[in-house]
């Protein structure tokens, strides 16, 4: 083999006075980037190996390792960059597609950096959480123009299904395949616990989990992976997944070391093959089909169920969302750039589809003038960082948001981005038996439950601050949002005032 | 003349701030109302008393009242108020009236020059009704033609703007003390069965009368003490169904919101309350299953009309009037009674002043409306 032009990512390096050649790196270092000599006693590293997880870093127990990027630059070229230059060595050498994981890192504006919420006072008082009752409660769902009451005040005409929220927070699409099965088993307990929902994303749905149904949004993507009866009906609501945000007009990727027997199984598909699901629903080539399916969901679950549609945020998202809406969807689910995914084509992910603040605001803006917001509930997702992010997107007009990459985060994820290789050494992105165990369940749901409970806390101090005590309150109410650093032309996308108007 | 009150460059050549309605003013008030529930009628001293007891409340920039059974003898026809920048806008507007009604009476509503009330824009009234056939030609409810005309004029009429257009009622308001703008508009004059009163304490200057309370629409009238921290949410809500939020107040939405759960979801006043201050969740979850599953119906359903925020609302429609407060009761609301007269206020001093000698004195609780239904239908719901 001829010599490899690509020069290592990153360097490790090791305090030599600190080491004490215990191998915890070694063991737990699962891309071979940590080794152990036999003959010198010692362990020594191959950087060309690391993919900055810092799995050894947090591990040492004498804090003796550091991975810094490997200080060897390339001239300076603004247009040319490093990586630039590294990927077409890569491709020179492989012919490959570049695959990535995880969201888009690219240097993009983060639109909710540029927003900023109100807090009142004097005129309105603030409402204190710690005494006063706040309210986060949410329903997804169609919802009537207006509801009919007989003449003792009872209710004349019932609701269409609705799915209740504790919090306007759910778990996003995660797959059984893309992760391993204790995460996904921890995602569904935690949601059951919190109140919330989780959902399938791609990789069906395993019979351990099936207990958890009611809590488990089931998801039915272009490849139809582990769709039966069984399964439409275990869940507390369908979605149809159109499209996703790290890669839209694409289909789902899991790689063939990632299935095997048990995801295997789940998605009915053969053993160690490439799930790739096609890039449309080869029965949804227009929105009338959509509506067809939808209609046979409806029908095969009884209408006791809300359908989803999931969309990638894209150029026309504001007219796709309003053809869905009229094809009878009860929800729809916006995923903008930033999401997250296990593997994605490196190019796809940087390049297409946009924010979801602009698509947002553009879509909730749409329907609300066509005067047809009522009838679906929107959630956007992609990427939601925090319990601010979480309330500007209800701001804009989200009913709710999903979360994975947060989610993923609490359980020891450090965004190394190497998720399709199968070996992620947290044991989250993973079907090796070795790393799966790395994963307990049990913390895992604790740390998800911890992580919605301090956000849960610190949305409802906002929500005081800005003299609401129920969410409703906050929905689509562009008035408790100011752009800073934003351009006259994005204020009037988001329909927000500049921070002192 | 002291220098106190003669009149500087600001006044003579106007100051240079937007109108009311290219920006939000919030404002902090005083409100009032008296109703007979045997509909006997009574001239607006005693309202005027009132509200002048709650003068500290306000600092002279707004002042209103909406009075009720004022034009008998016009019983049937739609009362139009209208405030006018200028002639041209006189024009304009009364193009589009005499359009879309018969107008079989018009004037220049009385007025009696006050200190402490300047400017006044030029105030007329119009007596309206529809002409013969136009409903069934248009294919329209007569009230919903109605407000369509009154939306129009005030969004697309510059300088002209509707302050009332009920029948039988009609509200006056201007920028004053409220005493100051009731003896402008000679209301002793009126006798009515149902007056409400406000008093504003806007923390910008409006330059134009409309921003005034009570706002209206239809025989609907609001006068409220409170800020919306919901406004966002209401007006968006609102204007899918055809509102539109020219003043931007939180009192304009509020009336708005109203007009569209009563008058077009036929919603009961009980129920537009649950909307408008919800019980919890809490609460709802131990209500008895049928109960429980129309709170929670209207909750899930009207979301976006829950009004957030601090508030004393005073609305006055057809049936009467309803007094109530936000969920958790942020601003005062005092209520009294004696004989067929039921009073609501402010501040109980303010009731005291015109009666001191009540039967009976109550504070209605957060979220709870106290709704008094006149002539045929009395009831008062506390």
């Amino acid at each position: 083999m001829s010599l490899s032009y690509v020069l290592p990512e990153f360097i490790i390096t090791r305090d030599n006075e600190r080491c004490i050649n215990c191998r915890v790196c070694q063991r737990q270092c699962s891309y071979g980037a940590q080794l152990w000599d036999d003959n010198k006693k010692k362990v020594y590293s191959d950087e060309s190996k690391c993919v900055n997880c810092h799995r050894c870093v947090v591990f040492c127990p004498v804090n003796a390792l550091s991975i810094q990027k490997n200080p060897s630059r390339l001239r300076e070229n603004y247009n040319w960059t490093q990586e630039d230059v590294r990927n077409i060595h890569r491709q020179a050498e492989t012919g490959g597609v570049l695959l990535s994981g995880m969201g888009s890192p690219r240097q993009l504006p983060v639109i909710w950096d540029k927003l900023l919420l109100n807090a009142s006072q004097v005129t309105n008082p603030s409402i204190d959480p710690l005494r006063e009752p706040m309210e986060l409660d949410t329903y997804l769902g169609r919802k009537p123009v207006q509801v009919k009451l007989t003449s003792q005040g009872r209710l004349a005409e019932k609701l269409p299904p609705q799915l209740h929220l504790s919090i306007p927070i759910m778990f996003g699409a995660v797959s059984f395949g893309a992760v391993s099965l204790n995460v996904v088993k921890s995602l569904a307990m935690a949601a059951e616990k919190a109140g919330i929902c989780c959902n399938t994303g791609e990789g069906g749905l395993h019979k351990e989990l099936y207990p958890y149904g009611s809590s488990t949004i089931v998801q039915v993507a272009s490849g139809r992976f582990g769709v039966d009866l069984d399964y439409l009906q275990a869940g507390a609501a369908i979605e149809i997944k159109i499209g996703q945000g790290a890669k839209p007009g694409i289909g789902g990727h899991l790689p063939g070391e990632k299935v095997n027997e048990e995801v295997a199984r789940t998605r009915m598909i053969p053993l160690g093959t490439d799930a790739l699901s096609p890039a449309p629903h080869h029965d949804i080539y227009s929105i009338e089909d959509l509506r067809q399916l939808i209609f046979a969901l409806k029908e095969a679950t009884d209408y006791q169920k809300p359908v989803s549609v999931k969309i990638s945020a894209v150029h026309n998202a504001a007219a796709i969302a309003s053809g869905i809406v009229r094809a009878g969807a009860d929800i729809i689910a916006i995923d903008g750039f930033r999401g997250g995914t296990g593997a994605a084509p490196m190019r796809i992910r940087d390049n297409v589809g946009i924010p979801i603040e602009l698509a947002l605001a553009a879509v909730d803006r749409r329907l609300r003038q066509e005067g047809i917001r009522n009838q679906v509930s929107l959630v956007a997702a992609g990427s939601i960082r925090s319990s601010a992010d979480v309330l500007k997107a209800v701001a804009l007009g989200a009913d709710a948001v999903y979360i994975v990459t947060a989610g993923l985060i609490a359980l020891g994820c450090h965004l190394c981005g190497r998720c399709y290789t199968g070996r992620c050494s947290w044991g989250i992105a993973t079907q090796d038996p070795q790393l799966v165990r790395r994963i307990n369940p049990d913390i895992a749901v604790e740390r998800l439950i911890n992580l919605l409970r301090g956000w849960e806390h610190e949305m409802k101090e906002m929500l005081g601050g800005m003299g609401i005590n129920a969410i409703e309150s906050l929905r689509g109410n562009r008035e408790m949002l100011r752009g800073i650093g934003l351009e006259k032309k994005e204020l009037e996308v988001l329909d927000v005032k500049a921070a002192g108007e | 003349m002291n220098n106190e009150e003669k009149r500087g460059l600001r006044d003579l050549l106007g100051g240079p701030l937007p109108l009311e309605g290219d920006f939000r003013i919030p404002s902090g008030c005083a409100i009032s109302g008296i109703v007979d529930r045997d509909c006997r009628l009574f001239n607006g001293d005693d309202i005027i008393s009132s509200i002048s007891v709650m003068r500290d409340r306000s600092n002279g920039l707004g002042g209103g009242f909406a009075a009720y059974g004022i034009y008998p003898q016009f019983a049937r026809h739609y009362a139009f108020h209208l405030f006018f920048e200028d002639y041209a806008a006189k024009e304009d507007a009364e193009r589009l009236l005499y359009h879309h009604f018969m107008v079989e009476e018009m004037d220049s509503i009385p007025i009696r020059k006050t200190p402490g009330v300047k400017d006044p824009p030029l105030i007329y009234r119009y007596f309206c009704l529809l002409p013969r056939g136009r409903l069934e030609e248009q294919n329209i409810a007569e009230e919903d033609y109605v407000a369509a005309v009154v939306l129009r004029i005030n969004r697309d009429v510059q300088g002209a703007f509707v302050f009332s257009s009920g029948q039988n009622m009609g509200a006056f308001k201007g920028v004053g003390f409220p005493e100051d703008i009731g003896g402008f508009y000679r209301l002793e004059e009126y006798r009515g069965y149902l007056w409400t009163a406000h008093g504003r304490f806007p923390t910008n200057t409006p330059g134009w009368w409309g921003g005034a309370h009570p706002f209206t629409l239809l025989n609907w009238s609001v006068v409220h003490n409170g800020e919306l921290s919901s406004y966002g949410a209401n007006r968006n809500y609102v204007e899918e169904f055809g509102y539109n939020c020219s003043l931007q107040t939180d009192t304009e939405a509020a009336t708005y919101l109203f007009d569209l759960l009563v008058r077009c979801h036929g919603l009961s006043l009980e129920a537009a309350a649950k909307v408008i201050a919800p019980p919890l969740w809490e609460h709802i979850s131990q209500m008895p299953s049928e109960q429980q599953e129309a709170a929670r119906a209207l909750r899930i359903v009207y979301g976006r009309g829950l009004l957030n925020g601090p508030f004393s609302i005073l609305l006055g429609g057809k049936e009467g009037l309803m007094a109530i407060n936000d969920r958790i009761k942020l601003r005062p609301l005092v209520a009294a009674e004696k004989g067929s007269r039921v009073y609501v206020a402010s501040e109980l001093a303010a009731i005291k002043a015109v009666e001191p000698d009540v039967t009976r004195t109550w504070t209605p609780r957060g979220g709870e409306p106290l709704i008094i239904r006149v002539c045929s239908n009395k009831e008062v719901t506390t």
